[in-house]
Order: structure tokens, then sequence, then C-alpha cells
């Protein structure tokens, strides 16, 4: 690898990991959301790098474009900026630093208990990322997963509509009440 | 190979474009004032230099001389990062664009696109969801109910009629079975989308309009309700990068829908380019991008000078109930249609 190549993915790197230490130490909603969205951008810049920019703009446009922006919205809509100090769960952190720690004693291992180096991954053709080899990919080889998360995103969708509705006042005005309409 | 010769190319280009944002910007600020001025009958401004063509400059003087306030009780730096953050969308939003085909100075040839990428269309829907940050952090860092407000709605709004426009853009993609831009613009040699799609420029329009936060959508910025929505704070320059934003994103809307439904830098009477001397006028170049666009833009005035803001619970089942469903059905006709004609 060049020095440059290697300049450019620690700098990105680097940015990925500050940005994901800086969600969960900072104590303001608003600026975790916002961490957490220079983390996917940054993370989408990774996937240029390695030459998937379909997969990268596709990330950029779900994550931080839509579920980031309505994460934002609703802590803006509730007011819930300013996180709370105390845990409501007790023992994660020590539950988080132990996990880290074993995760962290793990890739050491892997990298000292490997025996020979890891074979270099096949050389993909130029077009493994175009949307036509996606598209293709998605609507022939892998239709019935696609199809079943569409169906789970559509339960999902019809969830949430029929919890937010609101009950229809009867001819006279007045609002039927609940058990009634839970009998129906 | 990348050589240092091309790194120089997408820089200029680069440039070029920002710059060309940046002096539109200022100029569809004279032209929508000069348009208002004479739908109601006004002669608009006409002061500084002549037919008052040097009034964006005299604003900029103005605001760059004005003095800027931060609230005291605002978040300081999202208060001062938030204009940046919705500035830079609209800079880099055109950068897949095409302009022209090529032109040959000093015996080199130039494309006129900074890049013709295969998922240009998708770069389009990422900057346009991106650039919903800068509006909705300005509102919530002024500490200022009405700015608050005015950065929810927009929030909401361009969310909801995000599904729109990403839909609107799926017809041109499957009539020209290409997200490039290029691809698209010369798959309408013929006859452009509009034509083919009318329903799906229709929700392009209207989608559009609402993206950009431009009257009859401008909710987040309801002078009557919300004294000046989300930029109530703000002043000096940094209101200045809030007005250059949505004025920008004008210009980019234009330039997307020219391209996508109105042939692009394609000539409609290319016929007459055989004409000597003044036949490349009639021939295919940035010139036509330049008259779609500014016809676009005077269609976005003219709706502004006539048409009242909609209510905002009209707005979110116009988005939702009508436009959403209209785009999936017109989606699945072209499809069908697609596979039936055989195209």
């Amino acid at each position: 690898m060049s020095l440059g190549l290697i300049f450019m993915y620690s700098a990105l790197a680097l940015v990925v990991v500050v940005s994901g230490i800086g969600l969960i130490t900072s104590r303001n909603a608003i600026y975790a959301a916002l961490f957490l969205v220079l983390n996917f951008v940054t993370v989408a810049l990774l996937y240029i790098a390695l030459g998937a920019p379909f997969i990268a703009l596709a990330q950029v446009t779900v994550y931080a474009g839509s579920i980031m922006v309505l994460f934002l919205f609703v802590i803006m809509l509730l007011g819930a900026e300013q996180l709370p100090i105390a845990e409501p769960l007790r023992g994660q952190r020590v539950l988080g630093i132990l996990l880290a720690v074993a995760f962290l004693a793990e890739m050491v291992l892997f990298v000292l208990l490997r025996g020979a180096p890891t074979v270099a991954g096949q050389a993909v053709s130029p077009d493994f990322s175009t949307p036509t080899t996606i598209g293709m990919l998605l609507f022939e080889r892998y239709l019935l997963p696609f199809e079943m998360t569409a169906g789970v995103l559509l339960a999902a969708t019809v969830g949430a509509i029929f919890m937010t509705r609101q009950p229809r006042p009867d001819r006279k005005g007045a609002l039927p009440a609940i058990p009634e309409e839970s009998k129906e | 190979m990348i050589t240092a010769a091309m790194v120089w190319e997408w820089v200029i280009k680069s440039v070029i474009i920002c710059l060309a944002m940046t002096i539109g910007f200022a100029y569809v600020t004279l032209y929508e004032r000069k348009v208002l001025a004479r739908i109601q009958v006004r002669v608009g401004p006409n002061r500084a230099g002549p037919w008052g063509a040097l009034q964006p400059l005299a604003d900029a003087v103005k605001l760059i001389f004005k003095e800027e306030l931060t609230p005291a009780t605002a978040d300081k730096k999202i208060f001062f990062i938030a204009p940046i953050i919705t500035v830079l969308p609209m800079l880099v939003i055109t950068a897949v664009i095409p302009w022209g085909e090529s032109v040959t100075i000093g015996g080199k040839t130039f494309n006129l696109y900074l890049t013709d990428s295969n998922i240009a269309t998708l770069y389009l829907m990422a900057v346009t969801s991106i650039s919903v940050y800068g509006i909705t952090l300005a509102g919530w860092s002024s500490n200022n109910k009405y700015a608050l407000m005015g950065g929810l709605r927009s929030t909401a709004q361009m969310v909801s009629y995000e599904l729109a426009l990403g839909l609107s853009f799926v017809g041109p993609i499957m009539l020209a079975s290409s997200m490039s831009i290029l691809d698209i613009v010369h798959a309408q040699s013929k006859i452009w989308y509009i034509f083919f799609q009318p329903a799906g420029f229709l929700l392009f329009f209207v989608a559009s309009l609402a993206e950009v936060n431009r009257a009859p959508f401008d909710m987040p910025e309801a002078e009557q309700e919300l004294t000046a929505g989300y930029h109530a704070e703000y002043s000096g320059m940094k209101f200045a990068l809030f007005f250059m934003a949505e004025y920008g994103k004008m210009i980019a809307v234009s330039m997307i829908g020219s391209s996508l439904f109105l042939g692009g830098f394609l000539s409609p009477v290319g016929f007459l380019s055989n004409i000597p001397v003044i036949g490349f006028l009639f021939g295919n170049g940035p010139h036509w991008l330049l008259l779609k666009v500014a016809a676009w833009l005077f269609v976005m005035i003219w709706i502004r000078a006539t048409w009242p803001r909609i209510r905002y619970d009209r707005l979110m089942a116009l988005g939702w109930k009508i436009m959403f469903p209209l785009g999936l059905l017109n989606v699945v006709i072209t499809a069908i249609v697609i596979v039936l004609v055989g195209g």
C-alpha cells in the first residue's frame, strides 16, 4: 500500500473512531445524534474508497438522510436533549468495559494465533458494485430475502399506523369508549 | 490511472460549478424581485446599475457590514455551523449534472461535466436527504420557539416529500435504463420525458417545491405565524448563507428537473443547427440548459406570486396520501408499459 493510501485510510478511520467515542460520551442527545451522522458519512466515504459507491450513497440516503433525521426530529419534538446523568440500566458501564476488553483480546489472539496469513480476497470484477449488478442479484438470486424484508417493513408500517390511529367519533360527535373500540 | 492533469481538471471544474452556483444565486434573487415586481405591476429594484443589475452586489455589501448577533441562550457551536451545513449540499449537488457534451480548446477535448457516474441519481437523492440538517439544526440551536417550530416543520416536510421526489426519479431511470444523468439526457434526443412521464414530471415539480421550501410549501419560514421560522435569530452573513442555500437549491432543482424531464442541454430545434454562422445557437449546448432553468425558475416565482400558502395538515396529507401513492402507481404503470412495449 502506498503512503497516500495509508494516510487516507487512517484519517478516515480516525474520524470514524473519534465520532463513535463522541457519540457515547456526549451528554447532549443532539450532539450524540450528530456524531452518529458524521460516523455514517465517514463510513460511506470508506465504502467509496473501497470501490462501492452504490452502497455508500444508499447508506447516506437511508441512514444519515432519513433515519437520523427522524431521530433528531423526535429528540427536538420531545425536548429530550439533556440525557440523565444517572444511567437507567445499572451496571451497563462495567459490562460494556468487560465486553470491550473481551473483544480486544479476541482480536489480539486472532492476530497472534492465526497460522498462515489470511488469503487475499479474490479480485472482484470492476462492475461488482454497479446498480445493474446489484439489482440483478437482489431480484434474481436473493429475491426471497428481499421480499421477506419488504414484508417485515410493511408489517411494521401497518402496525405503526394502527397504533397511532385515533378512534373515530360516532355520529353524535362523541368519542366512543376505548373498550368498545377494542371489542370490534 | 489518475494523473495530475486530471486532478487539475476536476479542481477547475469544481471551482467553476461553485462559482456558477454562487453567481447564479445572486442573480436569481434579482430575477425573483424583478419578476415579482412586474407581476404586481411595480418596477422592482432599478437604482444600482443599469436596470438594477448591480443590486445583488449592493445587497452583499450591506449584509457583510451588518452586525451579527448570537442569542445569549443559543447553542453557540451548532448555531455557528448550521448555516455552513445548509450551504454545502447546494454547492455540491449539481456535480453530476452535465452542462453539454464536450468542447475542444487548443486541440484538447474537455467534457462539459464534472463526472458521469452510473449512480448519479442516487447521489442526488443522498445530497437532498442530507440538506435538511442545516435547517433543522439552525431552528434548534437558536433556542427560540418559533425557530424550533420552523425547523421541525421543515424536517417533517422534507422527509415526507423526499419519498415522492425519489419515486419521480424512477420513471426516467427506467425509461433510459440507466442512473447516469448523461444517459438519461441522451435518451431524450427524440422526445422529452415530460411527454412519457407527465405524472412523474408533476410529482417531481411539486415535491421539489416542497423540498426547497418554496411557496406554496414555504411553511418553515411562514412570516405571519413563525416570524421568519428557522432563521429568525440569524443576521448578517449567516442569514445570507441561508438565503444563498434557498436560491441555490432552486437553481439545482431546476437543473435536475430540466435534465430528467426536459432534455437537459439538448436543443428542441436541433434540425436548424445546419444554418451557417448562427447555427450553433440551435445546436445542443449549455445555453439550452440555461434557458430551460430560467423558464423553470420563472414558473417557481410565478407560483409564489400567485398562490397562497397551504395549511400544514393539508401539506402532510398531500405528501403522504396523494403524492406517495401516485408515485408508486406511476412506477408500476411505467414498468408494465415498458415490459409490454418491450422498451
